[in-house]
């Protein structure tokens, strides 16, 4: 009866490579220079890439770390030594909300503050969307990593007479580093790859842009718009993306756990 | 080591982005809407920032509904739509940005286009069959209907599979206006509007007109409805309509223009061209529109507006063709350009 | 509480050991330890104003339509219909297929890498599931459109048609996109939910369970059948309630292979929709405020449905595992 848990594993493993390897075939084609180099180019004019829409991911993704990052951080440390009561209880729990709540949900909630406000489909919204969705995993991979440090390297400080500040600071957080960090590329990697906010915040774009306030094209959308679309070279592109995003939040993925190999939140 | 390679990380993110800030234009525009406009906007637009101007204009393809919706909400520059906007809509423009200016960008077919293995290209359907099987009344390729108008086609025992838009769509609305005017059934049953219920049993939504086409590629037994460019250039088959005067026609750019040629003025109010008279006329067509605010709340922008669009029904439309379009009849040219200059910047 | 050392702005008395010294420095202090709090605040704050905004630009809909929606199945905007039972069945079939497939092999894995693999092997195994939990929900819808739905249509569809066709789930047109599709999708995308989480679950165990078991002389199969499970069930239905929750809101995946057809139809093979995958196609496209506020009054709901979702999952989860694990 044990082999029944090892086709189960076999069978979740294989989903992995047949799905990665198939991406790598199809994709690993369609991933030369142009690709990383070239703007989209209409139906029928060859040569094109998806420059603008890997640019624009890196200006949303890096958008949304400056956001989530430093709250996600000093909330995760709050959790670890100070949170206690009311406060803290709530803030796990609705950071525990927040990581179940569909993305697409968060990108009707960016839409609504941001966009409709604007009046302009943006980068900004897209990272007021990515930036909720990191948000909770940082907090609670800073919070274990933060707890893990002994509490006796500050008690030590503290008896020495370091502030109480200083204690966390230039002693706690440091110790918590990797941990910290694997949170960040933790939530990076969540979000990298994320499609369903971006469709109603950072809408795509065909050209370069840099401006936040305007629309711009991501990665996993132009993956969308062009999977679907019936044009044999758009798909090769989608094809392209959709590797690249693989590779990118696995690498990721693996950074994390390599530096922090504690159990991580879910 | 770990600080080195974030400072070296770093500084390729930043060459990377100032690579690309020299690379972005001064001017940009965006536009959403029609997907049925989509193959020939994305030409037209790649050009004009290539040879004529500077101007860069994002199009975004969300079909014809999500352009009224983005441009009545103001959160694009131009909306465009097969449809020009109904009085609801304008009513609903209007409270949000004043007098809207609505001018023809594009003329098209509507392919009906199908996947039944073994079977070429250029299937005979009258307009009795097309709405028998977009009513869900006739669910087989191998029903006696379709062999009767095409004598010797190998028909399969195959179950029809209907292919809609899911999305609000203008290339629904030119459809559905065909079939209101053609079957009686259908205009009590269903009607014609950009978003319809689709009656047949056997049917599945697809996102835009690409996402349409691409269905029917792969499903056999598919038949839908999509823009003219999209099935010759994915070599997909397409029907022949039983136009008005009983003549089957396939979808070319002539027989689309024959079409056109017979309505040679259009407005807002009054812009069906299907089911044309005469015998070369194909029965689905239709123009595509942009809409623009009357009163530019930005002046400059407003003007590369103008000119862009001033350069699109004109020497804009040498790329329609290019693209499988139809080029704007010179007599709807001049129209265009008339509502163009009624723009204030 | 704190007998022996005052408590200072807030602070516990841990990072203030007043017994040796009062703290020198308060305003720094408070200034750091206070922009802790502010952090901490503003998530609270996040989530509650994610759940006001959503509601209030729901608020039309849900004051005119109200549940009235929940009793049509005519999803018709033009004409202001708005039923949502068709998305709901959609979203019910799909993630109850999903939840039935991935639930029995993600718990089966999990026993296999926390109870029966050696340690050598159950971490590199792991690790590759839950790297499955990594691939962006775009990258398997596109895989799902190009290789899965072929072989739905091509193969499983007409196998399933020939062995089950006795049952009204098992007959019609193969499709190749439609919910049962769909469904294995979602399946392959929860499946390291299920697996990753029920792990721990089973780690949690207590040694003294199985030993006894093991001392009773019971085979390594009765053990884990007998004690392990038993002991862990609550926690396994929570890992499985979380993983329903991700196949409730997953948008992008479902769209691309769920055929996108308001209706409700009893065989599996059939296109469908779900709430979610209504929101990314017609979002930007609603025309009018009812329309809109409809579709984001959809987003409410899901944002809801995750929301209760949690809470029953968390509870159990956490009842399984034991305030210990929680403090480790």
């Amino acid at each position: 009866m044990l082999v029944l848990t090892w086709l189960c594993a076999g069978i979740a493993a294989a989903m992995l490579a047949i799905i990665v390897i198939y991406v790598i075939q199809r994709g690993g084609p369609a991933l030369n220079l142009a690709f990383f180099t070239h703007l989209p180019t209409p139906v029928g004019v060859p040569g094109g890439g998806a420059a603008n829409a890997i640019v624009g991911s890196l200006v949303i993704i890096t958008m949304a770390s400056a956001i989530a990052i430093p709250i996600g951080v000093l909330a995760g440390i709050y959790l670890a030594l100070l949170g206690r009561g009311f406060l803290a209880q709530a803030v796990r729990f609705f950071s525990d909300v927040l990581t179940g709540v569909p993305s697409i949900a968060i990108g009707v909630f960016a839409y609504t503050i941001v966009v409709v406000p604007q009046k302009h489909f943006s980068a900004n919204a897209a990272a007021v969307a990515l930036s909720i969705i990191m948000l909770p995993i940082i907090v609670r991979t800073t919070e274990e990593a933060v707890k893990l440090v002994n509490p006796a390297i500050r008690e030590g400080a503290l008896a020495l007479g370091v502030d109480a500040w200083k204690a966390i600071v230039l002693v706690t957080v440091p110790c918590a580093r990797a941990g910290i960090v694997t949170g960040a590329l933790l939530g990076l990697a969540r979000v990298a790859g994320e499609s369903a906010p971006l469709l109603f915040t950072a809408f795509g774009s065909q050209f370069w842009t840099l401006q936040p306030g305007a629309p711009t094209a991501a990665l996993p959308l132009l993956v969308f718009q062009y999977a679907i679309a019936p044009y044999k070279d758009w798909q090769l592109v989608a094809w392209g993306g959709a590797l690249t995003l693989i590779l990118l939040v696995f690498l990721l993925n693996i950074t994390a756990r390599l530096l922090f190999p504690a159990k991580l939140p879910r | 080591m770990n600080r080195q390679r974030l400072i070296i990380l770093g500084a390729a993110l930043g060459a990377l982005f100032g690579a690309a800030a020299i690379a972005a234009a001064d001017m940009q525009i965006t536009g959403a809407g029609s997907s049925f406009d989509n193959p020939f906007f994305q030409r037209a637009f790649y050009e004009y920032s290539r040879s004529v101007s500077g101007v860069q204009v994002n199009y975004q393809s969300i079909g014809s509904g999500g352009g009224i919706q983005q441009f009545t909400a103001k959160t694009v520059d131009f909306g465009a739509s097969d449809v020009p906007l109904q009085p609801a809509e304008m009513k609903a423009a209007q409270a949000s940005g004043g007098d809207v200016v609505q001018f023809p960008v594009t003329l098209g077919g509507v392919a009906v286009a199908y996947n039944v293995p073994n079977v070429n290209t250029g299937v005979k359907l009258s307009p009795d069959v097309l709405a028998g099987i977009m009513l869900g009344d006739i669910t087989n390729w191998n029903d006696a209907q379709i062999a009767r108008l095409n004598p010797g086609v190998p028909f399969p025992n195959l179950p029809i599979v209907v292919v809609h838009r899911a999305d609000g769509s203008g290339t629904t609305y030119i459809f559905t206006d065909y079939l209101t005017k053609v079957s009686a059934q259908w205009k009590t049953k269903v009607g014609n509007a950009k978003v319809v219920n689709w009656p047949a049993a056997s049917s599945v939504g697809a996102k835009g007109n690409e996402g349409v086409a691409g269905q029917i590629r792969n499903t056999p037994g598919a038949i839908g409805y999509v823009e003219l460019a999209y099935v010759l250039q994915n070599q997909i088959s397409y029907a022949q309509l039983r136009n008005a005067s009983g003549q089957f026609v396939a979808p070319t750019l002539q027989t689309v223009r024959n079409a056109a040629a017979k309505k040679p003025n259009v407005n807002p109010k009054d812009f069906s061209i299907v089911n044309m008279p005469g015998a070369g006329s194909y029965p689905i067509c239709g123009y595509s529109w942009v809409m623009l605010w009357k009163n530019q709340p930005d002046q400059s922008k407003g003007k590369s507006l103008v000119g862009l669009f001033r350069w699109l029904v004109t020497d804009g439309q040498t790329f329609a063709v290019r693209v499988n379009y139809v080029s704007l009849p010179s007599n709807v040219q001049a129209q265009a350009a008339k509502a163009l200059a009624s723009i204030r910047t | 509480m704190s007998q022996d050392g005052v408590e200072v702005a807030g602070i516990p008395r841990v990072l203030s050991p007043s017994r040796l010294r009062p703290p020198a420095n308060p305003i720094g202090d408070r200034i750091v330890l206070g922009a802790f709090s502010a952090a901490a605040w503003l998530v609270l704050l996040l989530v509650v104003a994610l759940f006001i905004s959503l509601t209030i630009a729901a608020w039309p809909a849900i004051k005119t339509i109200g549940l009235a929606a929940f009793r049509s199945t005519v999803w018709d905007p033009t004409s202001g219909k708005f039923g949502l039972l068709a998305f709901i069945y959609g979203t019910v079939v799909t993630s109850a297929i999903a939840l039935l497939l991935a639930g029995p092999i993600g718990i089966g894995a999990a026993l296999l890498l926390a109870e029966v693999a050696p340690r050598r092997l159950a971490l590199p195994v792991a690790m590759l599931i839950e790297l499955l939990a990594a691939v962006p929900s775009v990258v398997f819808g596109i895989w799902g459109l190009f290789v899965l739905a072929p072989v739905m249509r091509n193969i499983v569809e007409p196998a399933l048609a020939h062995a089950l066709g006795f049952l009204p789930l098992f007959q019609g047109y193969f499709y190749g996109v439609g919910m049962l599709t769909a469904g294995i999708l979602l399946a392959i995308m929860i499946l390291p939910t299920v697996s990753a989480i029920s792990r721990d679950i089973f780690e949690a165990v207590p040694r003294d369970q199985r030993e006894a078991m093991l001392a009773l002389g019971a085979t390594k199969w009765e053990m884990l059948t007998r004690a392990v499970i038993p002991y862990a069930r609550s926690g396994i239905i929570g890992a499985l309630v979380l993983a329903l929750g991700r196949a409730i809101g997953e948008a992008m995946a479902v769209t691309m292979v769920i055929g996108n057809k308001p209706a409700i139809s009893l065989s599996l093979f059939a296109p469908a929709y779900t709430l979610a995958s209504v929101l990314a196609n017609e979002f930007t496209e609603a025309t009018g405020q009812q329309y809109l506020s409809v579709l984001i009054g959809i987003g409410s709901m899901l944002f809801v449905i995750s929301m209760i979702v949690n809470v029953l999952a968390r509870v159990l989860v956490r009842g399984a595992s034991g305030p210990s694990r929680k403090r480790a």
